[in-house]
């Protein structure tokens, strides 16, 4: 690394040092949920609609974060979980007029099977393997949206009805925006938890050592599959809000694109680490905002960085370092 | 018999490396496993532990069947294990290392973690109280937080033995705990198997090639020679037992303090 | 309904796609067998041959036309310049990385494949080009089955590449040294092999037998697309796990078997042309659950 990258990462790394105790995390953590509760009001639509996809991801890529980050396996297909909350929400409510609310345990539960789905066949394979059976699983469950009748072939599935809260009717942008934030910050107190837990730790056990986990104890089996359903539930609940907020959904938003754009948030914000995650998401969201000039070449950029941080700083923006 | 191993046969592309091993381990004794570079003495760890799976043979632990058994089932039934080159968790701190040892004997789930009911928060802290406990027992409660491989060597050991011990085992095996370690570590450590018996009421079988250590701890040692138990008993009867001198003659980096 | 005559043509059409596939899956397990990746990349590189293929041949077809000879030279260049460009790959992208967590490699992988595929997005706009030749139309009819002079070139070509791969790795001291690394690699260190060289040499080949087919494939299919590497590039993974990874000779049937398997897919109704890509994906997942070693791979036993 060259000292010009070093002294750069070298700021970088004094600056998160700073906001290195929990403490100082969590008031940090308030002040930013303060801030973001207030933006709609001095926002346009435009941007508060961005905003609200930023909010999205992130919810999006803690989920991927607990898969990769947490357990260690490489997820290729994430928005196949994405697409299962979306279509199940979808294919309940447009083709059986299901309640939204009552349409939601279905949800999740079709996202538990599709993480043990997706996940069992993986669990014996090295990480190439893995990263591209789960690919493979990502473009079944796209190709299977666009081909059958009930998911609406290629048009999708459109009309999804505005859920109702207690009579107030959820639809406006200003609306689906606290809806994202609400869901944003039990995401990350959700990941915050899981990380400090009995089984986060597990995750990282077996991810760090497979072998050395289960000599002391720890089925790699169930460890793993619980990190692909947890991820999946994630996705899932995304994929939910997501159809109900676009009011239509394709197969088109469920693609292999889909999954680099959450891998990418997990991984420039530096994995495992829930504030470079969010930081991540945001960065996927509001770049290509800011870079609208580039027009295509914005995705060329976004490589080029991936690739850039691969090879100079595998671990992200963020610093790896714990205490 | 705590551990019981009959007919034990494992082979691996054309070699047997293990022949029809009968062997035991008594509850609340330290045992040794000794023999020649290649023996198979670590194949036979990784047998009893499962993750090897031997074709032929019978391996009990306390009456339940142990032979083929997935890894984390053995450990637990109550085995746990330590590895020839140490296998810490290296980005993880010695208390989270420590505490992977109490995975196998608590429940909580994404569920309890997420909405942390009261049973996981007590959960939690009986683990770091275990934890605290099996790190202060090996002599390692200050570093708690270090990271582990910032540890010296001859510590990441003692944190290895410290994470098998939080499993709560009933056998332990240890692998080569001495190696690399000098004198008084050798001494500090000849200490700890005690006091792993003496206090805690746990069995240890130890494979090692410092035979002064071997001689001092063991009650019982059992001689393993291209996968065949050749001889067994305590150390005055192995130390003047001649199969167990010529199996050893053409090894000239065993330290045979005898 | 002339069955045998479907059947036939679907042997054709399967031994066509198979030798595409062959030739991808070939890079694909040459490389795994000498630095233990899959190289997630390879696909997007049998993309670039084929644009290098297609602006070989804009540029040559003015004065050789483009007929079998314009396409040869197209073929050949297409290949020795994408041979380099994964030389290159390699070089900068993986090599620094071989100490790495594994993790970050595959990611890497995945990084070049993205920079790849968006720098042919982003020179194309995203459209579809034509790539149009003078090779004919012509072929052997028989009844109603169609065999056409392309695609027996094609698959000629195709085979001649795999002999004379098979030839190198067998007869040459590269060749051997190839199949040494794949097998132990710090071993062959300590006798003197220049590791590093035989796999820039693996990226080479591998690399440009991945442009050869995606020339050819530009040529027969008549376009070429920024993403076209994508999906063949799992089908041919696919192919190279049936084979078994590792193995050369399972690169080549894996890819033979893939491409009658699919061809023969298309026939069977339920399945049909959409479900295609399901059914080949559907086959990895089921080859890599019940038998990962694939026909002819090595079981690893894992040590401890």
């Amino acid at each position: 690394m060259s000292t010009a990258t070093g002294r750069t990462a070298g700021l970088v790394d004094r600056l998160y040092a700073t906001f290195d105790s929990p403490r100082r995390q969590m008031l940090l953590m308030v002040a930013i949920v303060v801030v973001m509760a207030v933006l709609p009001l001095v926002m346009g639509r435009y941007a508060t609609t961005i905003m609200t996809n930023a909010l999205l991801y992130v919810v999006l890529a803690l989920g991927l974060n607990i898969v990769v980050g947490y357990a260690g396996l490489l997820d290729l297909g994430y928005a196949a979980f994405f697409a299962v909350g979306a279509y199940s929400i979808g294919i309940l409510t447009v083709q059986f007029d299901w309640n939204f609310w009552l349409a939601i345990p279905p949800a999740l539960v079709a996202a538990c099977l599709a993480g043990v789905i997706i996940g069992g066949p993986t669990l014996r394979l090295r990480s190439d393997y893995l990263a591209i059976v789960t690919l493979g699983f990502g473009e079944i469950v796209r190709f299977s949206a666009r081909n059958l009748e009930i998911t609406g072939r290629a048009s999708g599935l459109s009309n999804i009805p505005e859920p109702s809260f207690f009579g107030y009717v959820i639809n406006s942008y200003v609306d689906f925006y606290y809806v994202f934030l609400l869901l944003a910050v039990m995401a990350v107190i959700a990941s915050h938890r899981l990380y400090h837990s009995r089984l986060g730790r597990a995750w990282l056990y077996v991810r760090h050592d497979e072998d050395a986990a289960e000599a002391m104890g720890i089925n790699r089996v169930r460890v793993k599959l619980a990190a692909y359903v947890t991820g999946s539930v994630f996705g899932a609940i995304g994929g939910i809000f997501f159809s109900v907020n676009l009011g239509a959904i394709s197969p088109e938003s469920f693609s292999f694109e889909q999954s680099v754009l959450i891998l990418m948030a997990v991984i420039l914000g530096g994995m495992g680490k829930i504030p470079g995650v969010i930081l991540g998401a945001f960065i996927i969201i509001l770049g290509p905002e800011l870079l609208r000039e580039l027009g295509e070449l914005r995705l060329l950029l976004f490589a080029v960085v991936m690739l850039l941080i691969m090879l100079l700083r595998p671990s992200g923006i963020w610093p790896e370092r714990r205490h | 018999m705590l551990l019981n191993l009959e007919q034990v046969t494992l082979r691996f592309a054309g070699n047997t490396v293990l022949d029809k091993v009968n062997f035991g381990v008594e509850a609340n004794t330290l045992a040794s496993l000794i023999g020649p570079n290649g023996a198979g003495k670590t194949s036979l760890f990784n047998s009893i532990t499962g993750f090897y799976r031997p074709q032929e043979g019978r391996i009990e632990f306390d009456g339940e069947r142990v032979l083929r058994r997935k890894p984390h089932k053995v450990t637990q039934l109550g085995i746990a294990r330590t590895f020839q080159n140490v296998r810490l968790f290296r980005e993880m701190s010695v208390m989270e290392n420590v505490m992977a040892g109490m995975h196998c004997r608590t429940r909580a789930g994404a569920f309890g973690a997420v909405l942390r009911t009261p049973g996981q928060r007590a959960e939690e802290r009986y683990i770091a109280e275990v934890a605290h406990d099996c790190m202060r027992f090996v002599g390692v409660d200050e570093y708690a937080d270090r990271l582990a491989t910032n540890l010296a060597y001859g510590y990441q050991r003692l944190v290895e033995i410290a994470r098998a011990l939080a499993t709560q085992p009933r056998l332990i095996l240890l692998d080569e705990p001495a190696a690399g370690l000098n004198a008084t570590e050798k001494a500090a450590l000849i200490e700890l198997i005690r006091r792993i018996r003496d206090e805690r009421g746990i069995a240890v079988l130890l494979i090692e090639h410092d035979m002064g250590l071997v001689m001092q701890v063991s009650e019982r040692i059992n001689v393993l020679d291209y996968g065949r138990i050749i001889a067994d008993g305590n150390a005055e009867e192995i130390k003047n037992n001649p199969r167990v001198i010529e199996a050893y003659l053409g090894q000239e980096d065993e330290e045979m303090v005898l | 309904m002339p069955a045998f005559e479907t059947f036939l043509q679907a042997i054709v059409n399967g031994l066509v796609l198979g030798s595409f596939y062959a030739l991808i899956a070939l890079g694909y397990t040459m490389i795994f067998g000498v630095i233990k990746l899959l190289n997630f990349a390879h696909g997007d590189v049998y993309m670039v041959g084929a644009f290098v293929g297609f602006g070989v041949l804009s540029l040559i077809s003015g004065v050789v036309g483009a007929g079998w000879f314009g396409l040869g030279i197209a073929i050949l260049v297409s290949m020795i310049a994408v041979g380099c460009l994964g030389v290159i790959i390699q070089r900068v992208a993986y090599q620094p990385m071989l100490s790495a967590p594994r993790l970050s490699i595959l990611i890497t992988a995945l990084a070049v494949s993205l920079v790849l595929q968006n720098s042919a997005l982003s020179l194309t706009d995203g459209k579809y080009t034509a790539f149009r030749t003078d090779l004919g139309f012509g072929g052997f009819e028989f009844g109603r089955l169609f065999i056409s002079h392309q695609a027996v070139v094609l698959v000629a070509i195709a085979g001649l590449l795999m002999i004379a791969l098979e030839l190198f790795v067998s007869r040459t001291m590269y060749g051997r040294a190839m199949r040494a690394v794949s097998i132990d690699k710090d071993m062959c260190r300590l006798l003197g092999i220049n590791v590093s060289r035989v796999v820039a040499i693996t990226f080479l080949i591998g690399s440009g037998l991945a442009a050869a087919a995606g020339t050819m494939a530009g040529a027969y299919y008549g376009s070429i697309w920024y993403f076209m590497g994508f999906l063949i590039g799992l089908k041919a993974f696919t192919a190279a796990v049936i084979g078994g990874i590792g193995s050369i000779t399972g690169a080549m049937l894996g890819g033979l078997i893939l491409g009658l398997l699919e061809s023969f897919g298309t026939l069977v109704p339920f399945i049909g042309s959409e479900w295609k890509d399901v059914f080949t994906f559907s086959i990895l997942i089921l080859v890599l659950v019940f038998k990962p070693t694939g026909l002819l791979g090595k079981s690893e036993v894992e040590r401890m």
